[in-house]
């Protein structure tokens, strides 16, 4: 379990992270989604010691990330997968992290099997890695201690589909068994396919989070008759207003229950009944950080 | 959460979380083993560890040939040999430290050691234990070369440093890897602290020196405030308790100071 508490990092007048309070738990994987320079790598950052924060905590398994023996073991971190020594092989990068856990030497080979990298491919120098090999390296540095943590920044960033969808099914795995697991994304098609929850941040101040069934709720309902303006009549007896949706459907704000009922009471047949999902979601992403885009802001 | 924690769903769901062991810390020692293979497992690393036995044979056969046959003892060796070393010893002590910013493995590193001081610690005893024993080895080569070199020419075999005035060359050399050491946590950037290295031991004692001839106060006082003239006694193998007073002095100034500085800033900095 990951907690963040009234979390604040500045950089002279730049508030880079403010006022950040949300929790990633046990057993689900939270999604931390915001565009880019939103402030999801500094809070990752902070959460591990690596920036000191100017006011607030983070607490990871309910101790300071600094408290922890030996952290490996526990939280799981991949925050940069191509911060590496470009002239150290991946075995090689694989094995310091292992020996400094105090592990058993077998776990190197254990994970490499894990992420699917080939003993030829191990004995490369990681200059000559592609991105999508550094990023299952880095899942196996996270990954090598058996943490019940993983704090994951853009994993999915170079990986092939095939790739995603192996990062998707090990991370639903882990969380299965109990794990945490935090991971970031600029894009909401990968968190909305992987997270139970989700934290969306933007100019760093936290602009929405629940459980994506919450959001998805929150993003609204559609519903479709074949008596479409029967169905208007009703929800506007019943003050509720509905935005035409694709192929002659209905979008509400309303939730599915309120409708349903109303539908039932004015005896109209509904032939589809559902919340507005991805598009609904995405529309909310875009409305939420509209304000914060950097479109023509130099990064 | 808390109370979920206490249903039984809750243990079939999370069983990892009640058996979790407890860990115990990083040993030091486990730290230092790290590092010290980090020292060697790239090629530059690995060339650079291999310049220090290459260099000092190489400076060992100048010797042999080139130095004339009077002149042909363990001292000129030793010279010779600790100009290369005085060099490339500092520069294992930089990239140690530098090569977590350059290369930008401190964000693992500091992840898995959390606490900065334990992993400069370790860095400070590898950087130095690999000092020590270059110096051996080193010396060593300089010994086999002038075995052969007065055999080969048929001179006396001198024996000409003590083993006094060899350990004061050799703390010499761990003192100009704390000095790189120092440029390295203060600078945390790996072509910034070697030019810096270079400007510390060679361009600012010219300056002094310079200083020292123009200006007569200057001229009285460098043994305390000039940490590279301060030195020199230890290459002489003389040291006096002025000699270590004036060591000491200057070293405050020029070594102590600003490692303690550059020590607060590796502390306090992120790590990108």
């Amino acid at each position: 379990m990951i907690t963040i508490e009234k979390l604040t990092r500045k950089y002279g007048a730049f508030t880079a992270v403010d006022d950040v309070t949300f929790e990633a738990r046990a057993g689900r994987v939270t999604g931390f989604l915001g565009p880019n320079g939103a402030g999801k790598s500094t809070t990752m950052r902070v959460m591990v010691g690596l920036t000191p924060p100017t006011s607030g905590t983070a607490l990871v398994a309910g101790r300071r990330y600094a408290d922890l023996p030996n952290p490996g073991r526990e939280v799981g971190v991949l925050l940069d997968a191509s911060a590496q020594h470009a002239g150290r092989t991946g075995r090689e990068i694989l094995a310091i992290a292992q020996q400094t856990m105090g592990l058993p030497k077998s776990r190197v080979d254990e994970m490499l099997e894990v992420v699917s990298l080939t003993d030829k491919e191990a004995g490369r120098r990681v200059r000559n890695y592609s991105l999508g090999m550094r990023q299952r390296l880095g899942i196996a540095t996270a990954l090598i201690g058996d943490p019940e943590v993983l704090i994951l920044d853009e994993p999915a960033n170079g990986l092939d589909p095939a790739g995603i969808r192996w990062m998707r099914d090990l991370l639903r795995g882990y969380a299965n068994r109990g794990g945490t697991v935090l991971l970031s994304s600029h894009l909401l098609h990968e968190i909305e396919v992987i997270a139970d929850d989700i934290v969306v941040i933007g100019q760093g101040r936290i602009v929405a989070q629940g459980t994506k069934a919450e959001l998805l709720e929150s993003a609204g309902t559609v519903v479709r008759s074949d008596d479409l303006p029967a169905l208007v009549r009703a929800l506007e007896a019943a003050g509720l207003s509905g935005s035409p949706y694709a192929d002659g459907a209905l979008r509400t704000d309303a939730d599915a229950s309120t409708i349903g009922r109303v539908a039932l009471a004015a005896g109209v047949a509904l032939t589809e009944l559902r919340a507005a999902d991805g598009a609904g979601l995405e529309e909310m992403f875009l409305e939420l950080t509209a304000d914060t885009q950097r479109e023509g802001v130099a990064a | 959460m808390s109370a979920v924690a206490t249903t039984p769903t809750a243990a079939v769901d999370r069983p990892a979380s009640t058996t979790r062991p407890v860990h115990a810390p990083i040993p030091l020692m486990r730290v230092a083993g790290v590092e010290l293979r980090k020292m060697f497992d790239t090629r530059s690393g690995f060339w650079l560890m291999a310049s220090i036995a290459i260099l000092a044979t190489a400076a060992t056969a100048a010797v042999i040939i080139f130095a004339p046959d009077d002149e042909l003892t363990y001292e000129t060796f030793a010279t010779a040999i600790g100009f290369p070393m005085a060099v490339l010893l500092p520069m294992v002590a930089i990239l140690s430290v530098t090569g977590e910013w350059s290369q930008r493995t401190g964000l693992t590193t500091f992840t898995l050691v959390p606490h900065r001081e334990r992993v400069i610690a370790a860095k400070v005893l590898v950087s130095v234990g690999v000092g020590v024993v270059s110096m051996l080895v080193a010396g060593a080569i300089g010994a086999v070369g002038n075995v052969l070199g007065t055999a080969i020419t048929g001179t006396d075999l001198v024996w000409n440093v003590s083993v006094v005035e060899f350990s004061y060359i050799v703390l010499a050399n761990v003192l100009g890897m704390m000095i790189g050491f120092m440029l390295g946590v203060l600078i945390r950037n790996s072509p910034g602290a070697i030019v810096g290295y270079f400007v510390y031991s060679f361009l600012l004692p010219t300056l002094s020196m310079l200083l020292a001839d123009s200006v007569q106060w200057f001229r009285d006082a460098q043994l305390w405030v000039d940490f590279n003239f301060a030195q020199g006694a230890l290459f002489e193998g003389e040291m006096s308790g002025e000699a270590w007073a004036q060591l000491a002095v200057a070293g405050t100034f020029w070594l102590v100071i600003p490692l303690a500085v550059g020590l607060g800033l590796v502390m306090r900095s992120e790590v990108k």
